[in-house]
């Protein structure tokens, strides 16, 4: 095996190898399973770069195996995947130190990050699959993953939520099996190209062809919390702090946005989705989403769940900018996918710290926290407008490429779309930074666990994670033409993609 | 190679019964484990030359007895061998050294595979029918050796089921041999045309309705939820796993073999398994749904699952269907194996037979519970798994011959299986009531079923060998 080869395996190793090990850990061995944790998450994020530098020089890793005559579990990593992959590493990182800090002393500790590793394990999966069936194999391994970590409290609540988790994932896998096997039925492979592989059938298959779309979009939609589909979301907040992180940021409805991505992109291809009129009616799903999930956030009083409808309405942008056509909506949509994914891991993190500090779980409890929490605060304000879409944050880039992408495809009402959500945003972090900021500190707070001690709010691993992200969410902000920055990394992915256009980057 | 595969048990079984159970354990243990390094040679033998013959004694058919091994008849036995090691670790950890059942669990367990094994070899249907009696009489026998009175009362039931089948399956071989003057299964291929008279089309309705009911096909699996979830957990494991298996075997074998040219005649035919397989999906996974005792949940979920295998009677006319339904004949296997194992072991260890008793269990035994969470996986058919690769193939060839139907039973048959695994999982993910005790269990008990369940996760990554050697004809 060469070392393209190898690459790609090493960097599902990471996680599954560690994720293994902790399983088998007695609870009470706290310094081995922190050791494995993060010298997983570590050696991942190298072998990540070692991707991002080969990628970015016109190497290409890829490996497969036969599974079945015709059928190859294969693996590629190209810079759409990386793009993904690059988020869930640095994201797993913050995540595992705030999980060992919110933790700390909790029961089934090795449960948790046992199971905590196969998700990140499965979104990798997910992000270098190089075919439809690969993909699927890993979508489905994340479902049977998250739900031990939803459930994980076992309280009769927790395992409610899980099981309606389940019960639409499950479907919606079913759904989407039938739609891969049908193309592959079809065409006789679902490897991912360039410019897509369905336009090879022929006109005659159209027909067959949109319907199997339904069925992909149906079954990726479930995760990506397309509004009809998104009611295990705010079900699944019931999930300790580091889970809704992992959900809402790391992996679970990313691994929806990413599975659309793949679909229009690399398996019916942009240009052949158009003519299809495929494009249009998903515009319309994801904006009836992002301005429904904005709506019902309105009247969230529970802190996450007002964070889970905002999720709703974000992911949706990924998908409004896919189906934008054009490469400045792609742009928008696919530098949302990391943008987004920072600014909602600082919220959960933040609404995290609150309920484990102060007993924090609504929004009208949170009078005077942000004097009582300045650190938790700034990041969650900062985190929040970004979401709003404020100048100089990561929310402003997407947003802005979005907007520029709905005009020159010619469909203006998107635009409005997007304006409504940014003043609905508004409408529903504003009130929670007016109360956090301006309200006094009432008399006893819900419930005090963790006492402050000089600067130190709460514990520090509780504390460092949101605001290295917050921070994260300026630089990718006000950074966003460097080299590095991840809207470079997307304008190069659209560059692949167009390839019968001529691109003029605008904004 | 192939003789010593019926010998071994045979010589092994009778001398745990002479030598007596503690002596016998590791007789048949070590024997088992000579079977299965066999099974894997012949398995290995034929992928490198094609299927092979050995005529017993020097005598070939007519006078003396052929023994066949094709690629099917190969994968079966590997399946059986593979599943049979592990499950006589588990016994030995499982019974009380005391247990008067061990006194019989040995001797039947070698009767039952040197039955199963000569089973899979025959190419006689006379001799079929008598290693389907000793295979049946030592299934009765096992159920019963637990002595209590619902398992008497089931084992009459199952013994009663298992002589009526083989019954009507002799019935058939006697009409054959007196239409035929023959009884072998090489020669009848050639001599049953589509103009066979009608004697013969009763003679194969009884057959198959007779293995049907033996492989507790629905409507014909009234015995099975008792006698399997009535039995100890390693006679139920082996049961659900293997032995109704091997009248499916022969089932398909006969399809394909003697009756081909009446399939193909009367078309409508083909469907008459798949709609009893159909509801079988549909009936037996509803009851496993409703199930209040753990073990009727897993003897149900056999009811629905062996269903599946039925599907693939339409889909004959592709030489895909075969490896499906040997896919699916392993994934079923190896997970129901590690399900009975594992529900034996949290039954033991908590007291509680009832699926609401298990609130905890997943605290207290995580592998036993990850085992029985695999093997879940397995059967829901999600990937990776076999049960995944079985259903792949099975949606795949539906589509490709335009029977939607089919697909659409596997992809709701493997919803079901979800509703009635995670009401499982569900439980066990509870935290445990105040005051709930669990008995510490030996480790054996909990890794055999955490093996056997990672098998069939396993294999779902890598199907491409067996697939070839059931392609060996």
């Amino acid at each position: 095996m060469t070392f393209n080869e190898l690459l790609p395996l090493a960097v599902l190793a990471s996680s599954l190898i560690p994720g293994l090990l902790i399983f088998t850990l007695p609870e009470s061995w706290v310094g081995l399973r922190t050791t494995l944790n993060l010298s997983g998450a570590l050696v991942k994020l190298a072998l990540v770069l070692l991707l991002i530098v080969g990628v970015q020089a016109g190497e290409s890793y890829g490996v497969h195996f036969a599974v079945l005559p015709g059928l190859n579990l294969s693996f590629k990593a190209d810079a759409l995947g990386l793009l993904f992959i690059t988020l869930s590493a640095v994201l797993w990182l913050f995540t595992t130190l705030y999980a060992i800090g919110y933790l700390e002393g909790a029961p089934r500790r090795s449960r948790f990050f046992g199971f905590f590793s196969l998700c990140v394990t499965a979104t990798m999966g997910i992000a270098m699959a190089a075919n439809l069936f690969t993909f699927f194999v890993f979508y489905e391994l994340l479902t049977l993953a998250t739900f031990p970590l939803v459930v994980h409290r076992g309280t009769e609540a927790s395992i409610r939520g899980g099981m309606t988790y389940l019960a639409y994932t499950l479907i919606g896998g079913a759904v989407l099996l039938t739609g891969i096997v049908w193309l592959h039925h079809l065409l006789g492979h679902t490897d991912f190209a360039h410019a897509g592989i369905a336009v090879a059938l022929g006109s005659a298959y159209d027909g067959q062809l949109q319907i199997i779309f339904l069925l992909l979009m149906i079954g990726v939609g479930v995760k990506a919390a397309i509004v009809p589909l998104h009611g295990w979301l705010p079900q699944a907040m019931v999930a300790p702090a580091p889970v809704s992180a992992l959900l809402h940021a790391v992996a679970v409805v990313k691994a929806g946005a990413f599975g659309i991505v793949r679909i229009v992109y690399e398996v019916y291809g942009i240009e052949f989705a158009q003519s299809l009129d495929l494009l249009l009616p998903l515009a319309i799903f994801a904006a009836v989403t992002i301005v429904w999930g904005s709506f019902r956030a309105l009247f969230q009083d529970d802190l996450k769940k007002r964070l889970a409808y905002s999720t709703v309405s974000q992911v949706s942008y990924i998908v409004l900018g896919v189906t934008l056509f054009g490469p400045i909506g792609t742009v928008g949509g696919l530098v949302h996918l990391v943008h987004q994914g920072i600014m909602k891991i600082t919220l959960f993190f933040c609404a995290g710290n609150y309920a484990e500090t102060l007993g924090i779980h609504k929004v009208s409890e949170m009078n005077g926290a942000g004097r009582r929490m300045p650190l938790t605060s700034i990041a969650f304000t900062i985190g929040a407008l970004g979401m709003i879409g404020v100048p100089l944050t990561a929310g402003a880039v997407s947003k802005a490429w979005l907007i520029d992408g709905a005009s020159a495809a010619g469909m203006d009402w998107a635009i409005w779309v997007l304006w409504t959500s940014s003043l609905l945003n508004a409408a529903y972090f504003l009130p929670i930074l007016w109360r956090a900021w301006f309200k006094p500190i009432p008399k006893a707070w819900p419930a005090e666990h963790i006492v402050a001690r000089g600067w130190r709010e709460t514990a520090w691993l509780l504390l460092l994670p949101p605001m290295i992200t917050a921070v994260m969410t300026l630089a990718t902000g006000i950074f966003s033409n460097n080299q590095i920055s991840p809207l470079s990394w997307v304008k190069l992915i659209a560059e692949r993609e167009y390839i019968h256009e001529s691109i003029i980057w605008t904004p | 190679m192939m003789v010593w595969l019926i010998l071994l048990p045979l010589l092994w079984a009778s001398l745990a019964f002479m030598l007596g159970p503690s002596r016998g354990v590791w007789l048949s243990i070590v024997g088992l484990a000579a079977q299965l390094w066999l099974a894997f040679a012949l398995a290995a033998e034929i992928v490198g030359s094609g299927a092979a013959m050995h005529a017993v004694g020097g005598w070939g058919a007519p006078l003396g007895i052929d023994l066949v091994a094709d690629g099917l008849s190969a994968a079966m036995l590997l399946l059986t061998q593979c599943i049979a090691l592990p499950l006589a670790v588990y016994a030995h950890a499982y019974f009380k050294r005391d247990d008067p059942a061990t006194t019989y669990f040995w001797p039947l367990v070698g009767f039952l595979l040197a039955g199963l094994n000569a089973l899979f070899l025959s190419t006689d249907l006379f001799n079929i029918y008598v290693t389907l009696e000793l295979l049946g009489l030592a299934a009765v026998g096992l159920v019963a050796a637990g002595g209590g009175a619902q398992q008497i009362a089931a084992a009459l039931r199952y013994l009663f089921a298992t002589l009526v089948g083989s019954g009507a399956y002799l019935l058939g071989v006697a009409l054959i041999y007196g239409t035929y003057g023959t009884v072998s299964t090489v020669t009848l291929v050639s001599l049953i045309g589509a103009d066979a008279p009608d004697l013969v089309w009763i003679a194969g309705g009884l057959m198959v309705l007779g293995l049907m009911l033996k492989t507790a096909l629905f409507p014909f699996h009234f015995w099975l939820p008792p006698a399997h979830g009535g039995a100890p957990a390693p006679v139920s494991a082996l049961l659900s796993a293997v032995v109704v298996k091997a009248s499916f075997y022969l089932v398909l074998r006969l399809w394909i073999g003697p009756f081909s040219s009446l399939t193909v005649v009367a078309s409508l035919v083909v469907w008459f398994p798949a709609l009893l397989g159909t509801l079988a999906v549909f009936w037996g996974s509803y009851q496993a749904i409703r199930a209040e005792r753990l073990k009727m949940l897993i003897a149900y979920s056999t009811v629905a699952q062996l269903g599946y295998l039925f599907l693939i009677f339409p889909l004959l006319a592709s030489a895909g269907a075969l490896q499906a339904g040997i896919m699916q004949a392993f994934a079923h296997g190896l997970a129901k194996a590690a399900m009975f194992a594992a529900a034996g072991t949290l039954i033991k260890a908590t007291g509680q037979e009832m699926v609401a008793g298990l609130a905890g269990v997943a605290e207290r035994l995580p592998v036993t519970l990850f085992a029985f969470g695999l093997a879940g996986i397995t059967l829901m058919g999600l990937p990776p798994s076999a049960g995944f690769l079985a259903k792949w193939q099975l949606i795949e060839l539906a589509l490709s011959q335009q029977h939607w139907v089919i697909a659409f039973v596997v992809l709701v048959g493997g919803l079901l299986a979800a509703v009635y695994v995670f009401r499982v999982l569900r439980q066990a993910f509870l935290l445990a009531p105040a005051g709930s005790v669990v008995t510490p269990v030996p480790r054996t008990l909990e890794w055999t079923a955490f093996g056997l369940a990672a098998a069939s996760v396993l294999l779902g990554l890598r199907g491409v060998e067996l697939m070839q050697l059931v392609g060996v004809t």
